[in-house]
């Protein structure tokens, strides 16, 4: 049922022993029409599964869904009507669908940017290095958890680990601010070895380390959870079998471990690459100053600027738009890529 | 019966029946490298908690130290010029508690609404015989991967009017998708017997899931209720968008406008600080003010989150 089963895990070893379940239960190995058939084999005859049956049964529950669709018609799908404005002119007050067609006006007007240019490879740039590291990192940490025997204090690390992760993005805002302040820790630091003391959140060569730092510290520890779900549901009979083969540690956790969380690893990957030109765009909005644009100014945080604060809601809204489309394009493409070369795909 | 060598680190291999087979002998070369990685594991770990720990404890030294010592860069686990005085001050502003008490009335509508949408959602979505469903999950699942995005949404907030009023906070955000997943899968999981029980014994769908179904879910419902209120609880961004007169903040807002004026820069726009230095002992008492709430809650929220995220590791 679950992907990442938790509880399971340990009963089932012990029945497949037993000879109780079978080794292998290959779900697809259920003829796709059975499979089909009994799905549907509450609707008994062809002409009982039409939408006026299904009202007359159900309208109890389709009234359930009625505010919740609602919401997401609103909310959330009106919204993505409303980036038409993108290609006309919005003047504040008209309708939210603006006045006039202006065609690719504004497409031309930001691809002819160079701010634009700026922000975009910045975004490219932070984004790729927060993937890079904020990926990898709970995978380490969660097998170092793993290996830990005492379990108190594994679980005392596990939840000092969590607790950034609960922390308003203002709070890990002021601290990082605090922490690279003239006076603050880091500084302390560098002066008790001898070292110049920086104004930090002044110096674009040192924005991306700060934004990654924080972000490590914020996003790693809580991110092993699903790495050691899915490491309780190795099969410890795997670890047996590898250690009659003589594998030691390190290639026990090469070839039983890892394996065994690959396909966490893959789905988080693909979400990750999804999500990755939205990188932390309130983190940004909380930690930047004009002194740093040159480095900090993302896509998100220009398409604030220009849409809210400068009221170019057409521009801002043509800038916005391309962004989300290429968020769209790496998601369905990590999915796709996944899909074929290994079948861990999200859908 | 095989006999299985044992694990490397184990008692086993202190066992005297057992010392003398053959395969330890290779074992205990391995068990050595393997101790040492076990003794830096440790170290590891223990240095990785000091660090995730250090910016709250120094927060706390510095809510208690007096500014002389902040400024000369003095301060870091342990408060200098210990005093008081800063919780005086901050706790003496009626901007603050008035911005505090907006964001409990803030978090807990939301929740309220949010958990009345997302039940309902959840449970009709749960029901695998109702026609259209994938079409309705997909309709949602597609809102997590792509979204109208930030000027589409302010041009509709404002369209409403929900410019100045709590609607602008609480609605927007009212479904994460996420959450709906979670609670769908845990529906899914719910026993038909019960419910078909109950719908032999006269009670309607309304019914079933109001006298049946929600109050055998109450962990669920926790967890929900949790990660709902955690999040309007830290949200800002909503709140420094759509509000802009100071008595309707939320907390985290007041905390964002007293950073904002402690950077010297007030580029961002809306009724940033007042560009006078705010004390850094000032700024960290309302950070530990501000996420109080959520530390004294901590024990429950990590149980329950982590089983949360578990269910929703179900795959969607």
């Amino acid at each position: 049922m679950s992907a990442i089963g938790v509880t399971e895990g340990s009963s089932q070893p012990a029945l497949r022993e037993a000879g109780v379940v079978p080794e292998f239960k290959d779900p697809n190995s259920t003829p796709k029409k059975k499979r089909r058939a009994d799905r549907k084999g509450y609707a008994g005859t062809n002409n009982t599964n039409t939408w006026k049956h299904a009202f007359k049964t159900d309208w109890r529950l389709y009234t359930l869904l009625i505010l919740p669709l609602l919401f997401l018609l609103v909310f959330r799908y009106l919204p993505m009507a409303g980036n038409v404005i993108a290609f006309r002119r919005f003047r504040p007050g008209s309708s939210i669908f603006g006045d006039e067609w202006v065609g690719m006006h504004y497409i031309e007007m930001f691809i002819q940017d160079p701010t634009f240019w700026r922000v975009f490879w910045n975004t490219i740039i932070l984004g790729v290095l927060t993937l890079a590291i904020c990926f990898p990192l709970p995978i380490v940490l969660a097998l170092m958890f793993n290996e830990l025997r005492s379990n108190k204090f594994k679980r005392i690390a596990q939840s000092i680990s969590y607790l950034p992760h609960f922390m308003s993005i203002v709070i890990v805002a002021g601290m990082v601010l605090q922490l690279t302040s003239v006076n603050g820790t880091i500084n302390q630091l560098i002066s008790s070895l001898g070292g110049e003391s920086m104004p930090f959140m002044q110096l674009p060569e040192w924005f991306r380390t700060i934004y990654v730092t924080s972000e490590v510290w914020q996003t790693v520890g809580w991110g092993t959870i699903l790495y050691l779900a899915a490491l309780t549901t190795i099969d410890p009979q795997l670890y047996e079998a590898a250690r009659i083969d003589g594998a030691n540690r390190w290639k026990q956790m090469w070839h039983v471990t890892i394996p065994g969380i690959t396909p966490t690893m893959i789905v988080l990957l693909i979400l990750n690459v999804g999500t990755f030109m939205a990188v932390g765009f309130e983190k940004v909005l909380l930690l930047y100053n004009p002194l740093i644009y040159e480095t900090a100014d993302i896509i998100a945080t220009y398409v604030y600027r220009v849409g809210i604060t400068s009221s170019n809601f057409s521009y801002a809204a043509a800038i916005g738009l391309f962004e989300a489309l290429i968020g769209l394009v790496l998601i369905l493409s990590a999915n796709g890529i996944a899909r074929k070369l290994g079948g861990n795909s999200l859908w | 019966m095989v006999t299985i060598p044992a694990e490397p680190g184990t008692t086993i291999e202190k066992d005297p029946r057992l010392g003398s087979r053959p395969t330890q002998t290779i074992k205990i070369k391995d068990s050595r490298s393997y101790s040492a990685f076990r003794v830096f594991n440790g170290i590891a770990i223990i240095v990785i908690c000091a660090v995730t720990l250090y910016p709250f404890l120094n927060i706390i030294a510095q809510s208690f130290s007096s500014e002389g010592y902040i400024n000369a860069g003095q301060v870091n686990l342990i408060p200098r010029g210990f005093n008081v005085t800063t919780f005086e001050v901050v706790m003496s502003d009626s901007m603050f508690w008035r911005n505090y008490a907006n964001t409990v009335i803030y978090t807990v509508v939301a929740t309220a609404i949010a958990m009345v949408l997302t039940t309902c959602f959840a449970y009709a979505l749960s029901k695998r015989h109702l026609k259209g469903r994938s079409f309705f999950i997909g309709l949602a699942v597609f809102t997590m991967f792509f979204n109208g995005g930030l000027i589409p949404n302010y041009v509709l907030i404002n369209a409403m009017g929900f410019t100045n009023t709590i609607w602008a906070i609480v609605l927007p955000n009212a479904i994460s998708v996420f959450n709906l997943l979670v609670m769908k899968a845990f529906f899914e999981n719910f026993s038909q017997e019960l419910e078909e029980a109950a719908e032999i014994d006269g009670l309607t769908t309304y019914g079933i899931l109001w006298r049946i179904v929600i109050p055998l879910s109450k962990a669920v419902m926790a967890t929900m209720i949790l990660f709902y209120a955690v999040s309007f609880w830290n949200a800002w961004f909503q709140a420094f968008l759509y509000l802009d007169r100071r008595e309707l903040y939320p907390v985290t807002v007041y905390l964002r406008n007293l950073l904002a004026g402690a950077t010297g820069t007030e580029q961002m726009g809306g009724a940033a600080g007042e560009g006078t230095q705010i004390a850094s002992n000032v700024q960290s008492v309302t950070m530990l003010l501000t996420t109080l709430p959520i530390i004294c809650l901590y024990p429950f929220l990590q149980k329950y989150f982590v089983r949360g995220i578990m269910l929703g590791s179900v795959k969607a």
